[in-house]
């Protein structure tokens, strides 16, 4: 009895925290509509069938999935593994396969980009508040404290193997720049196992397909353009897609300025500062979400040579300054 | 700031890296798919071609693209061109003023001693639209057809085109055919003249002119149909390198004289004696071939495209033409290019081009002065400065210089002609500014 109130505490305690963990279902032209709330976004499932107890299934099966991972991963919630990890006080911590897989992606993402995409670089908001106001940024740090909180930054100082992660003392992880493209990935590797129906998740613009549409037709999506809160600015852009996944990554509200210049969100974690004269947004296409989500980070993390480096290493891109 | 080495293939690299984090099933999809469907997209130019002392004309362009679902792509286009100045008229440069009817035969022009005879009431409006619709019927297989309307004041030209093109070898070969059928009618104002008569001049307020000029008329409008057939193949070399074969056979038939056109009769003297109207056969059949590369040049050479193709024309009126054009897109920064232009053509004069004829001599079935269908050189340079805003939305300035040289080579001057410049050149500039978005 005390145990059942117990868990209906930490129940109604987690509801107001969080919005509800519901799905809703809705009848589309050819197929469902399955949306949901995760990861502060909103999510949908899009499913080409007259089956809706499919849909409820997979919908159901797809945002189980996409909450696992937000529990687990969120640096917001106590009791996530991402939360254990960045309380460890310098003490190992014993880590699952899952875990180990996404630390030895985020290592190679960190090779990859020499440094500049770095999970341990979370810590460097504590200095920069990206509010988006249009205003002057107030409080804009001074190089000594950038240079102070960079001791506590560096992939290269976290030790870790397939059982367990030894992050040192003030120092902290952030999934959150590839947490939601890994679930849209998994969740679509999930709902194929159940399905043959095309379908499309998309985590708040993050989003794949499983393939095209009945008779090769495309998928087509809305991306949000970058000052679209403002009115008379550039419309969404219109995507088809038939395979692969699309991933946004940008300053789309999230930005600061200070004498004129404009400091994006994405920081360089070797410098400490907010990269400048990157694109407002770029929106890469790649076979797997993670992927587009990582190409259109470090192409961003290039500043102006952003396109540049779209361009060279061939990714179907879009980007907006 | 670290700039990714860019030797490095990142996108392989990471696709290994998603394979450990998502496990071997997703290698299966390891394609992508996407591209933008576009909200309308224009294009805007305004065109000024000013040849030094003649004709210029200003050009408004509008084109909309439409980029729907299924990779379906409409494209409509309006063109309105005006034109004024002057256009020579056939006749040859003489010692002496020449008087010469208007077209209409309303009134006469007076051209001063040693100047090319240039009639000044060149003046037209052009409203042109094209419309294509272009789509996929497979995978590898693309189908277009279009239409076309052109309106001036006298000229109506309408015209239907469809094409064909199969992709295969991984869509690095295409294959392409097309074919369009084109109809004009001809109205000018004054009528039809009639071939090889004289061109009527004297009192134009004279009761008898109406019919007198009549008589060299032969009625109110002609008609000419267009048939082309195209045969192309595109070739993609390599990563930098594409190459595109074009072949072409046109037919033409139905009036393809030139009704503003006559030709100076000259006594063995060289002294003008009459102008007579010209005639041109009423079928032509033009073939072309054509290739072009190109090649996308690396860092070292500063990213520039070079683009150059050269065209092989010949009909059967015994013009044949060769064109060299080439343009280098030099990147300049992140969001600019110059492209610098030249292009050199020359062509030899078709069988029946004669610059005047002698008074003795016999005509033959055709004859025409139009420098246009004489022996000529001409070269086009300059150059095309164009930058990129807000990404996506580009602007252009072009300015070119033209430089015509007709050359009437295996014609002797009677005396008449000494120390004339029978064959002037065309000096010409052209300036263009476009933005697309």
């Amino acid at each position: 009895m005390l145990l059942d109130l117990f868990y209906l505490l930490t129940f109604l305690f987690r509801g107001t925290m969080q919005k509800k963990r519901a799905i809703k279902v809705s009848k589309q032209k050819d197929g469902f509509a399955i949306s949901f709330y995760a990861m502060a976004s909103a999510c949908e499932v899009l499913i080409q069938t007259s089956d809706e107890q499919l849909a409820k299934q997979i919908g159901q099966c797809v945002s189980n999935e996409v909450w696992r991972i937000e529990d687990k991963y969120s640096r917001y919630d106590i009791q996530s593994t991402c939360s254990l990890i960045n309380a460890s006080n310098g003490q190992p911590v014993k880590i699952d396969e899952e875990t180990y897989l996404l630390l030895n992606f985020a290592e190679q993402c960190y090779q990859l980009s020499d440094g500049l995409f770095d999970i341990s670089s979370g810590v460097l908001r504590k200095l920069w508040t990206f509010d988006g106001e249009n205003a002057e940024c107030k409080d804009f740090p001074c190089q000594e404290e950038i240079s102070e909180i960079l001791n506590c930054v560096g992939w290269d100082k976290v030790i870790y193997d397939r059982y367990s992660v030894l992050l040192p003392k003030n120092m902290q992880l952030d999934f959150g720049g590839i947490g939601k493209e890994y679930a849209v990935d998994r969740s679509i590797l999930l709902a194929k196992q159940f399905t043959d129906k095309p379908l499309l998740i998309n985590l708040g613009g993050d989003l794949a397909v499983t393939g095209p549409r009945e008779n090769n037709q495309a998928w087509q999506v809305a991306i949000e353009a970058p000052n679209s809160d403002k009115a008379g600015h550039t419309q969404d852009m219109i995507v088809a897609i038939k395979q692969g996944a699309l991933a946004t990554s940008g300053d789309t509200r999230r930005f600061l300025i200070k004498a004129g210049t404009r400091y994006g969100h994405i920081l360089n974690a070797k410098s400490g500062w907010p990269i400048v004269n990157a694109p407002r947004s770029i929106t890469a296409a790649a076979p797997q979400c993670i992927q587009a989500g990582i190409l259109a980070t470090l192409a961003l993390l290039q500043g102006k040579n952003a396109e540049k480096f779209l361009i060279e290493q061939e990714i179907t891109h879009w980007a907006r300054r | 700031m670290t700039e990714i080495t860019k030797q490095r293939n990142i996108k392989a690299a990471l696709s290994i890296a998603t394979t450990a984090l998502l496990g071997t099933s997703v290698t299966t999809t390891t394609s992508v798919q996407a591209k933008e469907v576009d909200e309308w997209q224009f294009e805007t130019a305004y065109l000024l071609y000013s040849e030094v002392d003649r004709v210029t004309a200003g050009e408004v362009i509008i084109a909309g693209t439409k980029t729907f679902e299924n990779d379906e792509i409409l494209n409509l286009k309006l063109t309105i061109d005006a034109l004024t100045g002057a256009s020579a008229n056939g006749a040859v440069a003489q010692p002496k003023a020449q008087t010469f009817t208007r077209p209409s035969g309303n009134g006469q022009y007076i051209t001063p001693a040693g100047d090319t005879p240039l009639d000044d009431t060149f003046k037209d409006t052009r409203l042109q639209l094209n419309g294509q619709w272009t789509q996929p019927l497979e995978d590898n297989i693309t189908t277009s057809i279009g239409g076309h309307l052109s309106k001036e004041y006298d000229y109506l030209s309408l015209g239907i085109n469809g094409n064909l093109a199969y992709d295969f070898n991984k869509k690095n070969s295409t294959i392409s055919m097309g074919l369009s059928y084109f109809l004009d009618t001809f109205t000018p104002e004054g009528g039809i003249p009639k071939a090889f008569s004289s061109m009527l001049v004297g009192d134009s307020n004279s009761p008898e002119w109406n019919d007198e000029f009549a008589k060299t008329r032969v009625g109110d409008s002609e008609n000419k149909s267009t048939t082309d057939i195209l045969v192309g193949f595109t070739q993609v070399i390599s990563r930098r390198m594409i190459t595109a074969f074009n072949y072409s056979y046109s037919t033409v038939d139905g009036y393809l004289t030139d009704p503003f056109k006559v030709v100076s009769v000259l006594n063995s003297g060289g002294f003008a004696e009459d102008y007579i109207y010209e005639n041109r056969p009423d079928s032509r059949v033009k073939q072309s071939t054509f290739m072009q590369a190109k090649y996308h040049f690396d860092e070292s050479l500063l990213n520039i495209v070079a683009d150059v193709s050269y065209r092989y024309m010949w009909d059967d009126w015994g013009i044949n033409s060769h064109t060299i054009d080439s343009r280098f897109t030099i990147p300049v920064g992140q969001t600019s290019y110059f492209q610098p232009h030249i292009r050199y053509y020359q062509q030899s004069a078709a069988d029946f081009f004669k610059p005047f004829v002698i008074n003795n001599q016999s005509l033959g079935n055709f004859v025409s002065a139009d420098y246009r269908i004489g022996e000529m050189t001409a070269i086009t340079v300059g150059g095309k400065y164009g930058l990129l805003l807000n990404g996506r939305n580009e602007l252009s300035f072009r300015l070119e210089y033209y430089h015509q040289m007709p050359t009437y080579a295996g014609f002797s001057l009677p005396a008449a002609l000494d120390g004339l410049d029978i064959a002037p050149n065309v000096d010409a500039i052209i300036a263009q500014i476009s933005y697309s978005f």
